[in-house]
């Protein structure tokens, strides 16, 4: 059930994301300075953050998508629908570790200076 | 025992009521092969933006000029907005379905929907189509 309630949550919050990001994408066709401005709003650590919630979301919703279909079309699926939800907990982790660790890098060293 | 028949919820249905689509299905179905393709592009995408060579820092205009020389790219892009759009609107469809239950206000909130979803695609579609790396600013 908790499973259900997160894959709608993260739709949503992808799905208004889309929206937004459209919209400053749509910016390359007004001129390169002012897309240039607007993407700085991403290089910003705190927005970086987001960006990486973001990325979870979108993580999530992908792999539960593909538990619903393995639930949906393989004949043992609802009988290991609750281990495939600790399979993909740890699919997301194992990816979420290293990707935080790369996304945050540059935004860790110009707020703390080591480099 | 009673004899109650219950189909087995996997059983085909035979056709669908005269004069009614089998719409509900057709989307449940978008939904299945969109997700798959979009967890390819979309995952792609996020990588490539958010990590590889310097990740989200290395974007810029000249950066988008770049990938949109090769028509690979734009493919990629278009293919994903429209996939997405089209996957999210119609989950919203239903988030909407469930959970507003007064008509007008279920009628409003699915148009609010449909002419974001428009907007969406037809922006992005242009731009996409109608780039250009020589702009000046």
């Amino acid at each position: 059930m908790w499973s259900w309630v997160a894959h709608r949550i993260t739709g949503v919050l992808v799905f208004f994301f889309l929206f937004a990001h459209v919209l400053d994408t749509a910016l390359l066709r007004v001129s390169p300075n002012s897309y240039d401005r607007v993407v700085d709003i991403y290089k910003n650590p705190f927005v970086n953050l987001l960006e990486l919630g973001l990325v979870g979301a979108v993580l999530y919703h992908g792999l539960n998508g593909l538990r619903i279909m393995l639930i949906d079309f393989w004949s043992a699926g609802a009988k290991y629908q609750k281990q495939m939800l600790a399979v993909i907990v740890v699919i997301w982790v194992a990816v979420m570790v290293p990707g935080a660790y790369f996304m945050l890098e540059h935004a860790a060293k110009q707020l703390f200076g080591s480099s | 025992m009673t004899d109650l028949q219950i189909e087995a919820p996997r059983s085909p249905r035979t056709r669908p009521a005269r004069g009614r689509s089998n719409f509900e299905m057709h989307s449940w179905i978008f939904m299945r092969i969109s997700g798959i393709v979009l967890i390819v592009l979309v995952l792609g995408h996020l990588l490539i933006v958010n990590i590889l060579d310097g990740g989200v820092q290395r974007i810029n205009f000249g950066f988008v000029a770049g990938r949109y020389a090769s028509p690979f790219w734009r493919i990629w892009d278009l293919l994903m907005l429209w996939l997405a759009e089209l996957h999210g609107t119609n989950g919203l469809r239903t988030i909407i379905n469930d959970y507003a239950e007064r008509p007008q206000t279920r009628f409003w909130l699915k148009m609010l929907l449909y002419a974001s979803a428009v907007l969406v695609v037809a922006l992005g579609t242009l731009v996409i189509f109608t780039f250009d790396p020589t702009l000046n600013s």
